[in-house]
């Protein structure tokens, strides 16, 4: 018996130790956020929402962000298919750079792009006879958003693909229909479920970015300056409840995000 | 192991799983737990091996009360449904998993293994993983497992469910060879009645949470106790209107009452077939099936279809075909009460109550 | 068709992917190997790789530990009811979802000098915020879930029936977990703790925002990084960066190895 009786205060022990720190850690200072941006009441909230720089902050890092989001939406089903139905030689050494953006520190991608499209660099120079910028604009931006979220697509429509049973499609061709026919009827729904979720992941992601971002935005605002990085201005100027509002705004909507998420995958799983 | 259950309950949320279920063991006895999918079983097992807390009841083993003990301290052994095996150890490391943990001397364990090995038909494939055994011989290997540290009681969930038809009946009489051969007192859990039927001593029908009946198979098959029961087991046809068949017309005293009628208690044949003419009436075939080792017959009889066998060694009866029916016994119900009546006209011209 | 798929995969790979590298490793060697070395040699970049080394050995312990706990738990305790359990399995995905910059300001909010918590650990002697411990709660509030999402789709997979069968066995709790549950954790774990180590390795806003990136003192090498280039000094900021990747090409090594690892069993 005191051998069961000590096995028992163990397991209590663990219990408290893990749910403590689960809480202190997440949970505490999740809703310690919402609380700081309401401390000063609700007018104040609001106030620093509608600033009219913080608001162009938020609008634009969603727009910038959709625009990336749709980009990788694109090639990231491409690469998807190409990675899962193709066979040819580097396919391997591809599968595993997909990886790369979520390996890399953000910083260092943040510098990667600075150098490549840089004012002295081929790709700057060639850009700047066309007559307009890269760097310290928002396609800077959108590069390194696409960059720091290329793997999400890819890696949620992947399974998919290779779970799916090739019978449906033969099941297709027999009975008559085309190449396109099939893909738009049959292998495009299967990987709907993938596409849309691994989507909303980029999305939520890209909102949040801040390393790669900081490094090759202009950061002039109402024009290139986006939320995190004014959310760190705000500190950097102790202007702390203005950073919370626009943090709780950016907050809310990637909760919303990210269980629209969950519940799609369950409702897959289920399905 | 002697073993008791009293008044035991089990609910997940608001689903009742176990409702009151009551039974005793005697010791070296090997009962089969039937019933449908859903009903309960597998709950009652589970909580007999501690895998699953009881709601309120008790469980005694050789009357001690082991309710608030872990499953490390019953000195059960468990058969899982899909086996469960340690899937990154061998067939040989599987089956001393229990004897190490108890902390066995290497070379006692040694010695188990290789009996276990032999007893179960497993040499050669001591060195496997589970991966690599086909279906029966997995189940060989849960069995050895839970064998090997000795357990007086031996719980085996769905023992033959993932098995091939083929290979179920040889495993089926493996089973019951062995259980014979070591004594241990075992409960199994299943679905399939052919199954509940050849190998165990004693049945228990499981529904709904409920246990409905508990006796060897051929009491339970002979007087059944609830029209649940009566359904189970064996083939039936449910007549409605169970008066107007020959010989049960006083049927009708009990009103709202249906019959249940086995295959077994209907014989067809020509006017020549039967000795007592009277007790029998007019049908016409309808369907016959081969069946293998005898034929199917379904008749029609007024406004019911009934079913029957009929020996391979009789003359071939074709659809349209005019015989004359026998029926020899039914089991009525009703919402109070069941019971079986014979054909009056055959013999006893009492009712039989049970 | 196939050809122009394939062609253009490749090529999108090579201009996001493989590009970038081979310009960062160009980027650091533009003064020679000296330049590289220099960049390397300085005092402040030795201690900023040093708080990185120090912070990713602590977090990826701690989270390791934890994560694999919580896991477990959620999977499958049944103290904890089915309706708590989705709640917290919700919950253990929000880091993913806040930006780094407000994972840092959270614990700035709460633990920061002029918050009652932050003033009493003050009083002790022990300053979280613009120091060590505070950059430390950062990463592993970032890197959290990374250990728990890649541990309980396994658990969740491989069932408790193995478990329950060494529970009939005789099995403690303890043995149960080591010689049963382990052995098919243990390469999703492995994969949790790469993911985890790079994730640390790489964690700029969070940390940038607590550390106050003060030099010598609780600079990393990503804020580092983020320094020399607001400083110009693109040379040096190449240097390290040129480490900080090839620290994460060996990750991205990692992950495969565990993936193909994880595959087999």
């Amino acid at each position: 018996m005191s051998s069961m009786l000590q096995s028992r205060w163990w397991s209590w022990g663990f219990r408290s130790a893990v749910m403590l720190y689960f809480m202190i850690l997440i949970v505490f200072p999740i809703l310690g956020i919402y609380g700081k941006s309401l401390s000063a009441g609700w007018s104040t909230f609001a106030d620093n929402i509608v600033e009219p720089l913080a608001w162009k902050a938020v609008t634009l890092t969603i727009k910038l962000a959709v625009i990336a989001t749709i980009i990788n939406v694109f090639v990231g089903t491409m690469s998807a298919w190409v990675l899962v139905r193709y066979r040819f030689p580097g396919r391997r050494l591809l599968n595993s750079l997909v990886d790369l953006p979520f390996a890399l520190p953000t910083a260092v991608a943040g510098l990667m792009i600075l150098l490549l499209l840089g004012p002295h660099s081929l790709v700057g120079e060639w850009a700047e006879k066309l007559g307009f910028t890269i760097l310290f604009h928002q396609p800077a931006i959108i590069i390194a958003m696409i960059f720091v979220t290329f793997p999400f697509v890819i890696r949620a429509v992947q399974p998919l693909l290779e779970e799916m049973d090739t019978s449906e499609e033969e099941a297709a061709y027999t009975l008559g229909a085309t190449k396109a026919v099939t893909f738009w009827k049959i292998i495009l729904p299967n990987m709907l479920p993938g596409i849309l979720s691994g989507a909303m992941l980029a999305f939520s992601r890209a909102l949040a970015e801040f390393g790669a971002v900081v490094l090759v935005a202009g950061n002039i605002p109402g024009k290139t300056l986006i939320a995190s990085v004014y959310i760190f201005g705000e500190i950097e100027s102790d202007n702390t409840i203005g950073a919370t509002a626009v943090s709780v705004v950016l907050l809310t909507f990637s909760f919303l995000i990210l269980w629209t998420v969950n519940y799609v995958q369950m409702r897959g799983g289920n399905g | 192991m002697h073993i008791e259950v009293n008044g035991l309950n089990k609910k997940f949320g608001e689903f009742q799983a176990v409702k009151d279920v009551s039974f005793e063991i005697e010791k070296g006895q090997l009962i089969g737990l039937l019933g449908p999918s859903g009903g309960g079983k597998t709950s009652i097992l589970r909580m007999l091996a501690g895998l699953e807390s009881v709601d309120d009841g008790d469980i005694v083993f050789h009357g001690k009360r082991v309710n608030d003990l872990p499953p490390q301290e019953r000195g059960i052994g468990f058969v899982f449904q899909n086996y469960a095996l340690f899937k990154h150890m061998t067939v040989e490391d599987n089956i001393s998993f229990g004897l190490e943990v108890k902390k066995w001397t290497k070379a006692k364990i040694k010695a188990r293994v290789a009996e276990l090995v032999e007893l179960t038909g497993l040499s050669g494939f001591e060195k496997r993983y589970p991966h690599q055994l086909s279906g029966g011989q997995r189940q060989r290997v849960a069995f050895a497992r839970a064998l090997a540290p000795e357990p007086q009681l031996l719980l085996l969930d769905e023992p033959f469910a993932a098995i091939d038809a083929k290979i179920r009946h040889e495993l089926r009489s493996w089973l019951r060879d062995m259980i014979d051969r070591l004594g241990i007192t075992s409960i199994f859990v299943t679905h399939d009645q052919d199954e509940a039927i050849e190998v165990a001593d004693q049945i228990m029908i499981i529904n709904k949470g409920r246990l409905e009946q508990k006796g060897t198979p051929w009491e339970i098959y002979k007087n059944p106790e609830s029209p649940f029961v009566a359904g189970f087991i064996g083939e039936s046809t449910i007549v409605d209107d169970v008066s107007s068949l020959k010989g049960f017309g006083h049927a009708s005293d009990w009103p709202g009452t249906k019959a249940l009628i086995r295959p077994e208690y209907v014989e067809v044949g020509k006017a020549a077939d039967f000795e007592l003419l009277s007790a029998t009436e007019p049908g016409r075939v309808r369907h016959v099936h081969f069946r293998g080792s005898e034929w199917l017959v379904e008749v029609e009889v007024g406004t019911s279809r009934l079913v029957t066998y009929r020996s391979l060694e009789k003359e071939i009866l074709h659809p349209g075909d005019e015989v004359q029916v026998l029926i020899h016994r039914a089991y009525l119900f009703n919402d109070n009460d069941s019971w079986v009546m014979e054909n009056k006209l055959k013999e006893d011209p009492m009712p039989v109550h049970i | 068709m196939r050809r122009l798929w394939i062609g253009l995969t490749v090529a999108v790979f090579g201009l996001l992917l493989i590009v970038p590298v081979v310009r960062i490793s160009m980027g650091a060697m533009n003064e020679g190997w000296s330049g590289f070395a220099d960049g390397l040699a300085r005092p402040e970049t030795r201690h900023a790789l040093l708080m990185t080394g120090l912070i990713v050995v602590i977090v990826t312990v701690v989270n390791t530990l934890f994560g694999v706990m919580l896991s477990l738990y959620l999977v499958r305790a049944t103290w904890l009811g089915k309706r708590i359990k989705r709640l917290l399995n919700s919950i253990v995905d929000l880091p993913f979802a806040v930006s780094p910059v407000i994972g840092g300001l959270m614990i700035v909010l709460l633990l920061g000098p002029e918050t009652a918590l932050g003033a009493l650990f003050n009083k002790a002697g022990i300053d979280i915020v613009f120091a060590l411990p505070g950059m430390i709660i950062a990463t592993l509030f970032v890197t959290f879930p990374l250990v728990v999402r890649e541990v309980m789709p396994v658990l969740q997979e491989i069932g408790s029936a193995q478990e329950e069968a060494a529970a009939t066995l005789g099995a403690s709790a303890w043995t149960t977990f080591w010689r049963v549950t382990w052995p098919s954790i243990q390469w999703s774990v492995v994969y949790g703790v790469v993911l985890t180590v790079a994730r640390a390795l790489g964690e700029f806003g969070a940390v940038l925002v607590v550390s106050g990136n003060i030099l010598f003192k609780t600079q990393t090498a990503t804020t580092l990084v983020y320094q020399d280039v607001e400083n110009f000094n693109l040379t040096s900021a190449n240097a390290i960066a040129l480490v900080l990747a090839a620290g994460s090409v060996t990750l991205l090594l990692l992950m495969e190895w565990a993936k193909s690892r994880r595959e087999v069993h």
